[in-house]
């Protein structure tokens, strides 16, 4: 049996997976991870099922120890982290032995970090999902002290994997496709919505996310007489003022504030992943277009595993260097043309 | 009967469509969407993964690997053409008991004068009303419940009640609602029930369906408290099958 210790723990941990889908008419929206990227990436390293669940940390990590060694990952926000005081390189895998101490601390770039384990997390699921949905009372905030089952690794001494830096951490442009209400709004405000650079405000959780802007809202006429009906994560609803909301995975299933679009779910990880102040602007898609973003998750994990590599030590990443016999090593020549990973960047 | 316009079909999302029967809510246009969405349930489309209904609308999800949007399309318009010899009678009955002493209904009294009621009438021509489960939402198996007479259009009230006990009967426009929800509301507290919506570790969590029948019972503040204890009748409640 292996078990994950909670040593220290951030306000915003929780146990994730891709969620729990087929409950929307019964009140429960799907959930899961805010970026469901940064888990199919995790996976994708771990070469493990989609559906194995990890911790996500919105913010904050913490500190935590195995009770037999297992290999990790992480993935999404780039944190500090180190094991026992030597620092851990993001989106790749390391061996986490039995006792050693895993510290996470705050968010370099990015909201929300996840930390991937070989075997998954296997706590018991509900309604066959492990995802930890507040606004449903399903799980909790993670606590000090608390101990969570994972599954044992098979391969911990498997070679470490890289993927590439993704840039969604840094805010930018996403895409959005018309939605049932997009025509409740008047041409002349669609078109200034694109054309607005807005901030992510402070303000946002796994329901959604508030954005800030300089001048008007972006009201409709009969804003408040507007019935209440489905959404989905990625809709962007206007509230009584004209300020817009990007929703995200653990948003209500029914809503009464006007919606000017639907951002595209390949887009949805880098709202997420805005940090408060961070820029978005917003370029409208025909519905064709935004059809042709779409891909499955079996897709996605395809293209990432095309990218992911064995991973080779960077020389600075190495602490005790001068151990090491350096003369006879063989290399394969392109180190100089990888990725670099640099803490300090 | 108010002829609706043919209904409105709109993208929500790269996997679904919104069938839209109106805008503005009526019994009609809810009863319309219900069946709407019964129909397709029945038809187990191929490639479909989900059917939802709100107030006035279904939302069908569907899975981009086995079908796409012009397909779904197609078959959801074959659908609305057969839509109107539908049966969109309820497929169960609920009876749930309310308590409806002071301590249970803090603002009973409020609510029924703004529907011109005295506290009896009003609890009378709930108990007279058989509600459908007109949308389910806000709150995982949160029901809206309609339509109440006229009298019962109330508006919400503009100060918000901060906390509102689970089990809650609350009303506005025609509508009452079992609070199931952590959330601030404007509805008004006219009873309580012991009832849970939604209970997570449950072997079915979600108790009520859009389209449910729903009557309400009087109990004592004693027969309240006897059930809020026993944990094991959900409240009182009872759900009859309709043939």
């Amino acid at each position: 049996m292996l078990t994950l210790t909670i040593h220290s723990v951030g306000p915003g941990v929780t146990v994730q997976d891709l969620g729990r889908p087929g409950w929307t008419a019964r009140g429960l929206s799907q959930g899961g991870a805010a970026d469901r990227f940064a888990v199919l990436e995790a996976a994708t390293l771990l070469a493990t099922d989609n559906q194995n669940a990890v911790l996500e940390m919105m913010g904050m990590g913490g500190v935590f120890s195995v009770s037999a060694d297992t290999r990790i990952a992480l993935t999404g926000a780039e944190m500090q982290a180190s094991i026992d005081g030597t620092p851990v390189q993001h989106n790749t895998t390391q061996l986490l032995r039995a006792g050693q101490r895993l510290t996470i601390g705050g968010v370099r770039k990015g909201v929300y970090g996840y930390l991937a384990f070989a075997g998954g997390i296997t706590t018991d699921p509900v309604m066959d999902s492990r995802a930890t949905h507040l606004t449903a009372g399903i799980g909790h905030r993670l606590e000090i002290g608390e101990t969570l089952q994972l599954g044992r690794d098979t391969d911990p001494l498997a070679g470490p994997m890289l993927l590439p830096q993704s840039d969604r951490l840094n805010g930018g442009t996403v895409r959005v496709m018309p939605g049932p209400q997009t025509d409740y709004f008047t041409a002349d405000t669609l078109q200034s919505f694109a054309e607005t650079t807005f901030q992510r405000s402070p303000r946002g959780n796994r329901q959604g996310i508030r954005l800030d802007h300089a001048g008007t809202g972006f009201a409709t006429s009969g804003q408040l007489n507007i019935l209440s009906d489905l959404i989905v994560p990625g809709d962007i609803q206007m509230t009584g003022e004209g300020v817009p909301y990007i929703l995200l995975a653990e948003c209500q299933t029914i809503g009464g504030y006007p919606r000017i679009g639907t951002v595209v779910p390949g887009d949805l990880p880098r709202v997420a992943q805005a940090m408060p102040g961070a820029a978005l602007r917003f370029q409208f898609l025909t519905l064709a277009e935004a059809d042709a973003t779409a891909q499955s998750d079996q897709t996605v994990r395809r293209a990432l595993r095309q990218l992911c590599q064995p991973r080779v030590r960077d020389p600075r990443d190495i602490a005790d260097l001068l151990g090491y016999q350096l003369i006879s090593g063989v290399t394969p020549g392109d180190d100089l043309e990888r990725p670099r990973y640099d803490p300090q960047s | 009967m108010i002829q609706l316009p043919p209904p409105e079909f709109r993208p929500l999302g790269v996997d679904g469509i919104l069938v839209r029967f109106a805008r503005e809510l009526s019994e009609q246009a809810n009863q319309r969407a219900l069946a709407f969405r019964n129909q397709v349930d029945a038809m187990a489309l191929p490639g479909v993964t989900e059917v939802a209904s709100s107030l006035t609308s279904v939302r069908v999800a569907f899975d981009r690997e086995l079908t796409d949007r012009a397909a779904v399309t197609r078959a959801l318009q074959i659908a609305c053409g057969k839509l109107d010899s539908a049966d969109g009678s309820p497929k169960r009955l609920w009876q749930i008991p309310v308590a409806f002493g002071p301590d249970y209904a803090p603002q009973l009294a409020e609510a029924a004068a703004l529907a011109g009621y005295t506290p009896e009438q009003a609890i009378a021509e709930i108990e007279a009303q058989t509600l459908r489960v007109i949308a389910i939402g806000f709150a995982p198996g949160q029901p809206y419940l309609g339509m109440l007479p006229p009298a019962w259009d109330i508006p919400r009230q503009t100060s918000l009640t901060e906390k509102m006990p689970n089990g809650a009967l609350v009303a506005a426009v025609r509508q009452l609602i079992i609070f199931a929800a952590d959330a601030p509301t404007g509805w008004r507290h006219i009873g309580q029930t012991a009832f849970a919506v939604y209970r997570p570790d449950a072997p079915e969590p979600f108790a009520l369906a859009p389209g449910d029948a729903v009557t309400f019972r009087q109990i004592s503040d004693s027969e309240f408290a006897t059930l809020h204890q026993n944990t094991d009748t959900n409240g009182g409640a009872t759900c009859k099958v309709l043939s």
